[in-house]
Parts: structure tokens; C-alpha cells; sequence
């Protein structure tokens, strides 16, 4: 696509005259003010963006974005930008969409979407809590989690979103968190650039019905001890002092490790987003559940030599025409045994 | 009582290329009479290709130029069983030189493969009809299988048909032994033997399934010769033994003038959404889950790739229309098949579409339920559900088709009415229509009605609820377009703007706005106009696929003299602007469908009229005799 010829857009361009209905300090607005960032630098005209939603507050996201939107129903985002990703190729379809909506309601549709590998980016709200219903808990609660239908604790397990969406084999997997917004940014245009399904988990704040959400990773003397930015082509290393590490060990597994003592940054795994098999990104977005291991955030994945579902659709189209010629009406009505009444 | 004991060889050696012809033979040994019509009906276990066989038959007859009208009727297990009744199939062909309407309520044949097609079918079969039968399969193994105790070819049970004991799987067996195959799939020709035997006994030609046969099987040679032999086979059985006293001879039918294909309901469906996006210009869209009995939609349209149709199979029903809604917003017609149980899950994201007033057309074709039902049965119990079955005020046309090749015209004027008036239209066929088939006058290119179709283009004065005043519709703006950036989405409108909006009136307004809009449909419906007697003792109203045997039921108590008209309705929402003023000229009103009288309960609500229902619910079409019944109950011997 050239650029060129393009008007020259800006974050206000994507802004609409609709009043921003989120509580005051929710952590959408820093999701918004990041996308209304990134969508001018993309190079792509105006028209051509789709923002398509389902139900929750995160799913208000298009009323805020001065582009086509499709604010539709609960859990559905994914199969109705499947829907115009297919009919219209040339489009650029973004699903905003919460836990609930894309992982309990619309969990299918998720899993569907990634696997087809449809060029749609999906950015999942992740407040581990229902705030639209007003608190309940979530598909990514934390386990034993009180709340107003579970007030002695959440019998279920969370699930992992990154574990998910790398489980589907999605071919863009990353996490990014609503106020480290230069990180966010920088991922939302990772996941703009990768052509494939595109799956980035926001961890989001919600200041009503679960502050502190991630606060054992956005707290600042705690971010560096328990975070790990994932950057390809770059040793695994985090800690206030950069001193730790991740290593493979014999076995194949993974170990935290303390730098010095002989152990340096060339013995640490070097991040490989970029690997055809999902197995080692799968590795790494399950190291938050063990003990003594950092939470990732970055690309665990971004992996784009499959085709994208709609082309392989359309190519099919193009190579059937290629071959019998287009449809002709007259024809096709006609065809196979006929006889004529006189 | 077996005729062909010593036969095998003498069909084997018999087999000849030349054979081929022997259609056109007139057979000098038997006497040939030429009759009207006759009903013919296969029946078979699930894995004997009774619905291949009967297809066959149809299609050469039909080619020929009789009317026709078919009825499958397959279990929903594909293969129960063998030889058990719950794993019997069967399909019905009623063939004439006359105008025919409904696949018949008895049968003149019947071709049964084994004990358990046997005992389902024979209580249709009329008395001193045709029977024919695979005596190879009334083993005590078999007839245990049909829990039969006696032997039904022994113990007199058939003595008022003629009866004819054949044994298929020896003859067929005979006929192929020097191609090498083994005895599966030697057995697996014996339906063709089958029906070789029903060619003589009409007098077809075999080429057309000749044909059929080496396209079917172009890969396999060996299968091509096999299915060959087994159906020249079959044919010169009958000639070499005379086992049919008569062979029949069924002229022509006077259709109107014109070219003609059998056509079933889900092709006639699948052939008129590619239609009407040609019309339109539009790139078609089917997003769909597999269902029985709509399935066959999908696989139809997913072989048109050449005409640009996509067709998304999606992980359910719900992803199936909401990726319809998210084509349809990017500009595509877009359709969505299922049935009964699919339309359940759909029924929210029909509200989105009406809320978003994007066009869509959704199909349902009806099978017996409530929930998995009887899947591969006929119903009509779907009407107030595609009616009525949403949260809140959701009105949509709904549209019924009445014959199989009526389907294609309704997909084309559901598609018209959709893209005309912005809105989501629901297709209402049934399982008999789906399968069935009738032969069907292919229109040329120009008879069919254009579809014009505007998209927004222009920023200056863009509103996207600003509607059209004469149709109400609301612009198709469509992603892409510069200027005409917007968002829509469930939440309640602001008139013209489409902004979210909750004030009270507002609402009011809205509610009302799309309830005008699918009123509005109804000054685009044609009147109608009821066949039979314009006014009198008995009108009888219809929708959907009753309409063949009720035509037929109307014909013939009309010659008895009765004043009866018959008002047949595919329009169902908004009813055509004239049904009021039909109701009243008729003494009494009869309203039979496949349900607990759904139609029934609408025309009393809207009109007021104390209308009466017949009411079936067996996932079987009506038979002549019981419309016949009720109609003397109503209006006296």
C-alpha cells in the first residue's frame, strides 16, 4: 500500500464526538488514547478502518473511534469481523472486545477466528472482573476470588488468554498493559504489521469492581521483578538490576536463574518470536503460574507465513474463475439434464 | 414361486454392449399398456442407495417429460442397523402425463430390498399393486432383523399384490462375477438391478442414468462397468423372463411450453441466492453451520465459486449469521441456512440485524421438533417462531415456499425485499420441500425481476438513519467509503442519526419506525387470489408445502360439484394487503397445516374469522384422503 498519496491523520481524526461513557480512571481510557495514537501512523486511510465490538464496557470501544464501527452483540465480535474481513479483504478490522465477552460468551468464536488465522487484530480488555453487570467474576479471576456471585470465593480456574489464543495456534500472540502506554503502543503496532489473526491481551485496570487488577505488576518497585519484556533476538532477562534470567535446562524446561557466578546473558534463552511452532511461545505465557517466574509481556509470537483465511477464500475464487471462465447465469440454471415441452 | 432360479446365467451371458439400446426395443412378448400416472416407491435399508436409486428413476422420467413430485423420507441414523426398521429409507415418485401435485398418497410400486422396508411400506401399497421384492434378503436372520416370525413371502400375508420374489443380490452377483470384484461391492449394484427392472417395466430409456453413472463414478472404471451391467441386468431379467405379464407406458405430461429440469428445494434455494446477487451485482455470502435437512444449500453454493460465492462454514449457527451480519455490512448479500433448532441460536443476532437494519436473508428449512426433533421429518411448526420468536418488538417478512422449484423464486424476491427495504427476511421451506422435487421451467435471464441497488457514497448530508421516505430504508453505507466513517451497532437509535440513544420517545419512535417499515412491505406484495372458487362454502387457506396436496384435494372436490376456493399464502408477513376481504366471501374457512394450527391462530387474531384447522403432526405431508375427509366433515356427504 503506498502511503504517499495519503492526507497526512492524526490522533484527532480518530476521535468522535461521542462522550467517553467509561468511570473516570477506568483503564480503557488509556487503550483509547493509545490506539487513537497508533491508527494515524499506520498508513492507512481512514475509511478503511473497522472497529467492531461486542458487549461490555470495553465493547463501547467503536462509539469512541471515528471510523466504520460495529458495536454488535455478546461474545460475536469475532464472527462478524470474520464476516466483513471475508466479504472485504482490503479492510482493516479491529475487534475490542473484554474477558467475559471473548473468552466465556464468545469463547468459541475466539478460538475459531485464530485458528482460521482471519487478518483481524484482536485486543482483549483483561480486568479479570464483569464491570457492565457490576462485578462479578470473570473467565481470567483469579481462583477462590470474591465477588457479588461468588461471595465465598470462585470455585473456577482462569484461564490464561495467551495460553488460549497460542493453544488455538494463533500467529500473533502478545500482552501489553493499559498504563505502560510507550509498550502498548509499541504492540499495538507489532500486531498492526502482522498480516495473520493478530491477539494482544491488554491487562487492564478496573477502579470499580477490581482495583488494583494487576497491581503486582504495574506497582512500580514491583515491574521489574515480576515483568519480563519479551523483545526478539534478545536474551530473557528481567529484575530491577537486570540480574535474572530465563535458561533452558537439559530436560527442555525453563529456569529462573541469577546472572553472575559464571552464569551470564549468553547462556539465557534468546527470545524467538518468530518460530513456525507454538510450543516454545506456549512455554513462556505459562511461566506466571510457576513460582519465582516474571509474568511475560511483549510478541510471544508473531509468526506470518500462513495465508490469511480470506485470501485463501478468495484465491479459490480467482483460481476456479481462472479455470472455468465467470459464472454465467444462463448457464448455471440450465446446467445438467434439461428437456424441452413444445 | 421363484421365476428365476435358472435365470442368473442366462442375464449374464445376455449382457451385451448393444444392449444399451434396448430401451427403444418395444418387448414383443408382453402387452403395453399406456396409463396416466403411477406412483412408484423404493425402500431399502440406508446403505442400499435407495435415494440414488430413486433419483435415477426421477430424473429419467422426468426427462422424458412427465410431471412429477418426489418424497424422500431417510432415517436421520445414517446407517442404523442393517436391516432393521429403524435403518429403512425410501423415496416416492408419483410420474404422470397430467398435473401432478403431491408424490401420492398409495403406491402402484413398490420395490422392497428387504424384510424391514418390507413391513414399513407395504400398508401403502394399493391392493393388486406392484411388489417387488429381494427374496435373497428374507433369510431368518433378516426376517428376525424386522422382527417378522413368519416368512411374509410364504405365509400368504401378500396374496391380494402381485407379488414378485427376485432374488437381487444372486442375479446381480451373476452378472458381475467376471469383473473381479468382491461380494461387497458386487452387492452394492443390486439397487441398480433394481432399477433396470422398473426401466422395463415403464419403458425408459437407461442412458440418462448411463450417463449419470460415468460421470459419478469417471475415476473408477470398474465401478462405471459394474453399475452398467447390474442395470442392464436388471432390464433384461425382465425381458428374457416375462415376469411381468404388462409393461406401462406414461405419455408426456402438456406442460407449458419451455425448457425444464427437476429441480429440489434446496437447489431451487441455492440457485436463487446466486440469482439474485447477480441481479444485484452484489458478491453472495452464505455463512452456515451443518444441519439437516438445510445442509444441501450449503453444498450447492459452495461449488458456485466461479459466480464469486463465499461460503463460510462456521464453528455454529451463531457465528453462521453473525458473520452474515459482518459481510452484509461490508456490502455483500448475504444469507444465512439452517433449521429449526439453528434458527433458536440465531434468534439474537436477528434482533442485531433488525437493529442495525442491514439486509439478510435467513433460511429455514423446518423439520419435526420441538429441540433435535425428528431431523430428516417434515413440519411446519416453525411460523410463529419465525414470526414472533425474538426478545422484544422484532418484526421480519416472512416468506414460505410452496413447491420445490417455488424456492427459487422466493429466494430471489426474499433477496429483493431485503436489499429494497434494509432489513433481515425470513425463508420458510420444510424438510419435504428440501428433498422433493418437481420439474421446473428455467426461466430466461430477462423474465427474472433486476435488483437495483444503491450504496451511500456521498459525505453531504450522510446520516445513517436517514431514511428513504417512500421504503423507510435506511442507507447502506458501506465500510471503505470515505467520508461515510460511522458506527452502529444493538443499543437503541436516535432517529437519523444512529447515534446511541435512550430517551423514552426516542425509543417509542424508533419501535414503531421498524414496525412500519416491514408494513410497509405488504404495498410491494401482489394481491392475491384464491385458486378455485372465487367465493363460496369452503375456503381453504395455506402456506408452505401443503400446497400440492391441498391443490389436488380442491380439484377434486370441486368436480364433485362444491364451491371451494383455495388461498395459498407465501407471503406470511405482511400478509397480502387483500386476505380480509378473501375470508369473507367464503362460508367457513379450513386452515390445515403440519402444526397445532399456527397460520390458524394468526388469521383469527388479525381478522377475526372463525376459521378451523386440520392439524398433522407425523413429519409426513398430508394425504388426499385426509383433507378429503375433513373438508365432507365440514360441508356434509
Amino acid at each position: 500500500m503506498t502511503t504517499t498519496a495519503l492526507p497526512p491523520l492524526t490522533k484527532k481524526d480518530f476521535q468522535t464526538d461521542q462522550e467517553v461513557r467509561w468511570c473516570p480512571g477506568c483503564g480503557d481510557y488509556a487503550i483509547l488514547a493509545a490506539v487513537q495514537a497508533v491508527f494515524p501512523e499506520l498508513g492507512i486511510r481512514r475509511e478503511n478502518f473497522v472497529v467492531v465490538s461486542g458487549i461490555g464496557c470495553s465493547s463501547r470501544f467503536p462509539y469512541y473511534m471515528n471510523t466504520f464501527g460495529f458495536h454488535s452483540i455478546h461474545g460475536r465480535a469475532p464472527a462478524v469481523a470474520s464476516g466483513i474481513k471475508i466479504a472485504h479483504p482490503e479492510l482493516e478490522v479491529w475487534v475490542a472486545t473484554g474477558d467475559g465477552d471473548a473468552l466465556a460468551i464468545g469463547g468459541n468464536h475466539t478460538i475459531h477466528m485464530l485458528r482460521r488465522n482471519v487478518g483481524v487484530k484482536v485486543l482483549l480488555f483483561n480486568n479479570r472482573i464483569y464491570g457492565l453487570t457490576k462485578g462479578q467474576y470473570s473467565p481470567t479471576s483469579e481462583f477462590n476470588k470474591m465477588t457479588k456471585s461468588t461471595p465465598f470465593g470462585s470455585p473456577d480456574r482462569p484461564f490464561n488468554p495467551i495460553s488460549l489464543a497460542i493453544g488455538a495456534e494463533a500467529t500473533f500472540v502478545a500482552r501489553s498493559v493499559d498504563i505502560f502506554q510507550g509498550h502498548l503502543k509499541d504492540t499495538l503496532k507489532a500486531a498492526a504489521a502482522h498480516r495473520g489473526s493478530s491477539f494482544v491481551e491488554i491487562l487492564q485496570n478496573c477502579n470499580i469492581f477490581n482495583d488494583g487488577a494487576w497491581v503486582g505488576l504495574t506497582e512500580k518497585d514491583a515491574r521489574s521483578e515480576h515483568v519480563i519484556q519479551l523483545e526478539h533476538g534478545k536474551p530473557l532477562v528481567f529484575g530491577k538490576n537486570r540480574d535474572k534470567g530465563i535458561r533452558r535446562k537439559t530436560d527442555g524446561d525453563i529456569e529462573v536463574v541469577q546472572l553472575g557466578n559464571g552464569i551470564s546473558e549468553s547462556d539465557l534463552v534468546v527470545h524467538d518470536a518468530h518460530h513456525p511452532r507454538p510450543s516454545y511461545a506456549f512455554l513462556l505465557s505459562h511461566m506466571e503460574h510457576r513460582p519465582g517466574f516474571p509474568t511475560p509481556i511483549g510478541v510471544l509470537r508473531a509468526w506470518d507465513d500462513l495465508p490469511r483465511y480470506e485470501d485463501v477464500m478468495n484465491e479459490q475464487v480467482k483460481e476456479i474463475i481462472a479455470k472455468k471462465g465467470p459464472g454465467d447465469l444462463a448457464k448455471l440454471l440450465k446446467a445438467g439434464d434439461t428437456w424441452e415441452v413444445k | 414361486m421363484l421365476l428365476c432360479s435358472p435365470l442368473g446365467s442366462r442375464c449374464t451371458t445376455g449382457v451385451t454392449p448393444e444392449m444399451s439400446t434396448l430401451a427403444e426395443v418395444p418387448s414383443t412378448k408382453t402387452k403395453r399398456e399406456v396409463i396416466d400416472q403411477a406412483v412408484i416407491r423404493f425402500a431399502g435399508d440406508s446403505g442400499d442407495g435407495m435415494q440414488v436409486t430413486g433419483s435415477q428413476f426421477t430424473n429419467t422420467v422426468a426427462l422424458y417429460g412427465n410431471d412429477i413430485a418426489t418424497f424422500p423420507d431417510y432415517p436421520a441414523e445414517i446407517r442404523a442397523p442393517a436391516g432393521t426398521v429403524p435403518g429403512v429409507s425410501g423415496f416416492q415418485l408419483n410420474f404422470s402425463s397430467d398435473e401432478v401435485h403431491t408424490p401420492g398418497d398409495s403406491v402402484d410400486v413398490l420395490i422392497a430390498m428387504n424384510p424391514a422396508a418390507l413391513k414399513v411400506n407395504l400398508g401403502d401399497l394399493k391392493a393388486n399393486g406392484i411388489l417387488i421384492v429381494n427374496s435373497d434378503a428374507f433369510k431368518e436372520g433378516d426376517l428376525r432383523k424386522a422382527h417378522l416370525t413368519t416368512n411374509p413371502l410364504e405365509d400368504h400375508s401378500l396374496d391380494k399384490f402381485r407379488l414378485f420374489p427376485v432374488e437381487l443380490q444372486r442375479l446381480t452377483r451373476a452378472a458381475l462375477q467376471h469383473l473381479g470384484l468382491d461380494a461387497k461391492a458386487m452387492d452394492r449394484c443390486k439397487n441398480f438391478f433394481a432399477l433396470g427392472m422398473c426401466y422395463w417395466l415403464y419403458n425408459r430409456s437407461m442412458d440418462p442414468t448411463f450417463r449419470w453413472i460415468d460421470d459419478k463414478f469417471k475415476k473408477k472404471p470398474l465401478v462405471v462397468e459394474a453399475n452398467k451391467l447390474a442395470l442392464k441386468a436388471g432390464y433384461s431379467y425382465c425381458e428374457a423372463t416375462e415376469a411381468f405379464q404388462v409393461s406401462y407406458e406414461i405419455p408426456p405430461a402438456q406442460l407449458s411450453p419451455g425448457v425444464y429440469r427437476s429441480l429440489s428445494g434446496n437447489q431451487a434455494l441455492a440457485l436463487g441466492f446466486v440469482t439474485a446477487a447477480q441481479k444485484a451485482g452484489l458478491k453472495l455470502f452464505l455463512g452456515s453451520y451443518p444441519i439437516t435437512p438445510a445442509s444441501d444449500i450449503l453444498h450447492e453454493l459452495s461449488s458456485y465459486k466461479d459466480f464469486g460465492v463465499l461460503t463460510f462454514q462456521a464453528e455454529d449457527e451463531i457465528a453462521a449469521i453473525t458473520s452474515a451480519i459482518g459481510a452484509s455490512y461490508a456490502g455483500a448479500l448475504s444469507i444465512t441456512t439452517t433449521s429449526g433448532p439453528g434458527m433458536a441460536l440465531k434468534t439474537e443476532a436477528m434482533g442485531l440485524a433488525i437493529m442495525t437494519e442491514l439486509p439478510l436473508v435467513i433460511v429455514d428449512v423446518q423439520r419435526g421438533g420441538p429441540s433435535t426433533g425428528l431431523p430428516t421429518k417434515t413440519e411446519q411448526a416453525d411460523l410463529l417462531q419465525a414470526l414472533f420468536g425474538r426478545n422484544s418488538e422484532a418484526p421480519i417478512p416472512v416468506l414460505a415456499a410452496a413447491t420445490p422449484a417455488d424456492c427459487f423464486w422466493i429466494a430471489v424476491e426474499a433477496s429483493r425485499i431485503a436489499l429494497k427495504y434494509m432489513v433481515p427476511v425470513i425463508i420458510l421451506s420444510d424438510g419435504y420441500l428440501a428433498n422433493g422435487a418437481e420439474p421446473w421451467r428455467i426461466p430466461s435471464i430477462d423474465e427474472i425481476p433486476g435488483i437495483p441497488v444503491q450504496f451511500a457514497t456521498k459525505p453531504d448530508g450522510f446520516e445513517p438513519y436517514k431514511r428513504n421516505p417512500e421504503t423507510l430504508a435506511r442507507p447502506w453505507a458501506v465500510p471503505g467509503t470515505p467520508g461515510l466513517e460511522h458506527r452502529i451497532g444493538g443499543l437503541e437509535k436516535q432517529d437519523v442519526t444512529g447515534n446511541v440513544n435512550y430517551e423514552p420517545l426516542n425509543h417509542e419512535k424508533m419501535v414503531r419506525i421498524r414496525a412500519a417499515k416491514v408494513e410497509a412491505i405488504a404495498q410491494d406484495v401482489p394481491n392475491v387470489l384464491p385458486a378455485g372458487d372465487p367465493e363460496g362454502d369452503l375456503l381453504i387457506v395455506s402456506w408452505g408445502s401443503t400446497s400440492g396436496s391441498i391443490t389436488q384435494s380442491v380439484k377434486a372436490q370441486r368436480a364433485r360439484d362444491r364451491k371451494i376456493g383455495h388461498l395459498h399464502l407465501r407471503y406470511l408477513n405482511p400478509l397480502p394487503g387483500n386476505v380480509g376481504e378473501i375470508l369473507k366471501r367464503y362460508k367457513k374457512i379450513l386452515v390445515p397445516e403440519l402444526n397445532m394450527g399456527q397460520l390458524l391462530w394468526v388469521l383469527r387474531a388479525k381478522y377475526l374469522v372463525n376459521a378451523v384447522g386440520l392439524n398433522k403432526i407425523q413429519g409426513r405431508p398430508f394425504k388426499q384422503a385426509e383433507l378429503d375427509q375433513k373438508i365432507d366433515e365440514m360441508l356434509g356427504n
